[in-house]
């Protein structure tokens, strides 16, 4: 899939090359697109060297030429008096993202080579069971007042009280592709849908406003992409090896680690990349679930329009100091990214 | 058998369920169960109380408050008589959406197949009535009409700007590597920093096109202060951002095209236009309705970009539903947001499964 057509390129040429002036219109419009995706960049590099008066007069273009550039908003930002409160959010960002990717990565991964190789057969009656159970803790909590942990606790065992006599007597029941279409599906749900019971659930275990919550949250966001993408991965390793391992006596536990892994990396660093993008820049979430010690980049960013009007030049430094990694990131494995959303976006 | 060796053939016994239990019991805590009492909440009205707070069931009341109540304004906009205009366009969707069902009925339809149509048909013609009736003298278009101009003409536009830009770094230019690597940029940034970036770009005083707004003479224009400047504003900033997704990933399916069809077209003497429309076009229509579709369903969950970029305004005017659901969680207004949330979720969901099996002949192996 990835056309990197190297033998093929002598052949390539004589069809593909334009002629000179379809080439001359066709630089005319890449530059133009690459002015208008370089140019907000390159705004964000000046403002962040703008005193206030500067940016307040009007538009300079040129450091050195139009206005003098000036490092007070990094020297504000990162000097003795601000510098925690700006590195607190770099690192809980950097954590939030590193972690949940990572977690999400291994959850999902581990759900997704099952869903291929194993065969699961849920029962309908077991499930429909069980949300019947739930029904009645939230029905109990919220409408009776019980304490959550009772509520729950008695759903739940009504659940198994009910599920274990009746177990044999189901017989339809669902099949992987169902069970990788509930997961993935979840990817449609919007997350404003789901947050206010999420806030309330964190609430009670006493853990807003805390990397951890956000972690799994992201983790449980993150889980459809990651099934989604590396399925189609583990699907297309030979089944051959693995039964050659299985012959040798190889758990499942050591053939997915020594064998489906080493041979996926290539979709292991993709889903890894666009997974930590995604946590990387979230911001609805965190702006429910943190304040101010769990308190990430985007909402420092957005913090910054003050009550005395927007304040650009701080905005930009940050802004800057925050697309820094991810975008060195992008340059250096470009490819694999590309590659991620292609697994996704052909075999969808 | 020791004790190591039982529980050994235990684990491998186990591994099934350690496999996928894990992803399972996530997306059950933080997607299923959060799911089901967003629905009990949008069904009750949220209330501070001395020491605590109370919920009382109220069946679809907030449903009612929104579709058809005192808050109809916010979610569908304010709705007025349709203009003659107006009805001649319900008109000519009503037209055209029955030619689309005689066609498929005359290829020979199935129940299920009717049906869904039909509701398709449904639920494309009250949009449009919406449109018609919000556009109308006095009227103004709410959160959930904002929300389908920024998806659908946002995501219409991104594709094409995308298959545009593929189109042009798929001939053998020599640096197009650097293009490539330049157009792919955009999406590496948090919309955040998107959305404060073009309050600066649409800033006409103060913005680096300050000069070109002057000397256009829309130098006092405030981009944010007129409701379809707003939009416009936070959909130029959304296409920025997801241009390069389209781009990445059609440029990827137009180098995996086969050459030897192109090149026989190209012998017998086809123009470029024809090579397209017959041979790249019918190549890239799975990945094309795959693309829509993911960028759809992302699009539906816009609020970065409104939230900061316009905060919403003027009014209401450039509010995305997440926003509105937003607003009203942070009134209290738990029940009416969780009811905004919940008719989120079915619009998207519908969208998905309609477009999903109108899609699937054309969609070949999908």
């Amino acid at each position: 899939m990835t056309a990197r057509a190297t033998p093929q390129k002598p052949r390539r040429r004589g069809l593909n090359e334009p002629g000179p002036a379809q080439k001359a219109m066709s630089y005319l419009l890449l530059g133009f697109w690459a002015f208008i995706v370089l140019f907000p960049m390159y705004w964000l590099g000046v403002t962040s060297l703008k005193l206030p008066v500067d940016v307040n007069d009007g538009p300079d273009y040129l450091p050195g030429l139009d206005f003098d550039p000036s490092l007070h908003a990094w020297q504000y930002l990162f000097g003795r008096e601000m510098i925690n409160d700006t590195m607190r959010p770099y690192y809980n960002t950097v954590v939030v993202a590193l972690a949940s990717s990572v977690l999400a990565l291994v959850v999902g991964s581990m759900a997704a080579y099952a869903l291929v190789r194993i065969q699961y057969r849920p029962k309908l009656g077991t499930i429909l069971l069980f949300i019947a159970g739930v029904g009645i803790a939230i029905v109990a909590i919220v409408t009776f007042g019980m304490p959550w942990k009772v509520g729950v606790a008695i759903g739940m065992a009504l659940f198994v009280l009910a599920a274990l006599p009746l177990r044999s007597g189901f017989k339809r029941s669902l099949k992987n592709d169902d069970i990788a279409f509930w997961i993935v599906s979840q990817r449609i749900m919007p997350p404003v849908t789901v947050v206010v019971p999420i806030y309330v659930l964190f609430q009670q275990f006493n853990m807003l406003d805390t990397r951890a919550a956000l972690i799994f949250t992201y983790v449980a966001v993150n889980i459809p992409i990651v099934v989604w993408l590396m399925r189609d991965f583990f699907a297309s390793i030979p089944l051959e090896l693995e039964e050659a391992a299985i012959v040798d006596g190889c758990s499942r536990y050591r053939i997915f680690w020594s064998i489906v892994l080493p041979l996926s990396k290539p979709g292991l660093a993709a889903t890894f990349i666009l997974v930590l993008i995604m946590a990387w820049n979230e911001y609805l979430l965190a702006l429910f679930l943190s304040s101010a010690n769990a308190q990430t980049l985007p909402l420092l960013i957005a913090a910054q329009n003050a009550t005395r009007g927007p304040q650009w030049w701080y905005m930009s430094v940050l802004i800057i100091v925050m697309i820094l990694p991810v975008v060195m990131l992008a340059i250096l494995l470009a490819r694999y990214i590309t590659r991620g959303l292609l697994i996704g976006a052909v075999k969808g | 058998m020791d004790r190591r060796d039982r529980f050994v053939a235990w684990a491998d016994r186990a591994s099934p369920g350690v496999f996928l239990m894990p992803a399972v019991l996530v997306v059950l805590a933080l997607s299923i169960f959060p799911l089901i009492i967003s629905l009990y909440l949008s069904l009750t009205r949220f209330k501070f109380e001395k020491g605590g707070f109370s919920l009382t069931f109220i069946g679809w009341l907030n449903y009612k408050k929104l579709l058809f109540g005192s808050q109809q304004f916010h979610l569908l906009g304010t709705l007025k008589t349709i203009s003659p205009s107006g009805w001649i366009i319900v008109g000519l969707v009503a037209v055209l959406l029955a030619v689309w069902l005689a066609a498929y009925l005359r290829r020979g339809a199935s129940a299920i197949g009717a049906i869904g149509r039909l509701l398709v048909i449904a639920a494309v013609l009250t949009v449009t009535l919406m449109f018609a009736s919000a556009s109308a003298p006095g009227g103004q278009i709410g959160t959930f009409g904002v929300t389908l101009i920024y998806v659908f003409v946002g995501v219409l536009a991104q594709y094409l700007i995308g298959l545009g830009l593929a189109l042009l770094c798929v001939q053998n230019l020599p640096g197009r590597g650097f293009f490539r690597l330049v157009f792919f940029l955009p999406m590496m940034i948090t919309p955040v920093g998107v959305a404060y970036t073009f309050r600066m770009m649409t800033d006409t005083t103060k913005g680096p096109f300050a000069p070109l707004w002057q000397w256009v003479g829309l130098g006092d224009f405030a981009w944010a202060a007129t409701a379809w400047g707003a939009r416009i504003a936070v959909m130029i900033g959304d296409a920025w951002q997801w241009i390069p997704f389209m781009f990445v990933v059609l440029l990827a399916a137009l180098e995996g095209q086969s050459r030897e069809q192109i090149e026989a077209a190209h012998v017998d003497g086809a123009s470029g236009w024809q090579i397209f429309r017959f041979i790249t076009w019918p190549a890239i229509i799975p990945v094309t309705l795959t693309l829509i579709l993911i960028r759809v369903i992302e699009g539906f969950k816009i609020v970065d970009l409104p939230n900061v970029l316009t905060n919403g305004g003027p009014g209401i005017a450039s509010e995305s539903l997440t926003l509105h659901a937003f607003t009203a969680w942070r009134t209290l207004d738990l029940g009416g947001s969780a009811a905004i949330a919940y008719i989120l979720l079915f619009v998207v969901t519908f969208f998905c499964t309609a477009f999903v099996n109108l899609t699937r002949s054309a969609g070949g192996a999908r």
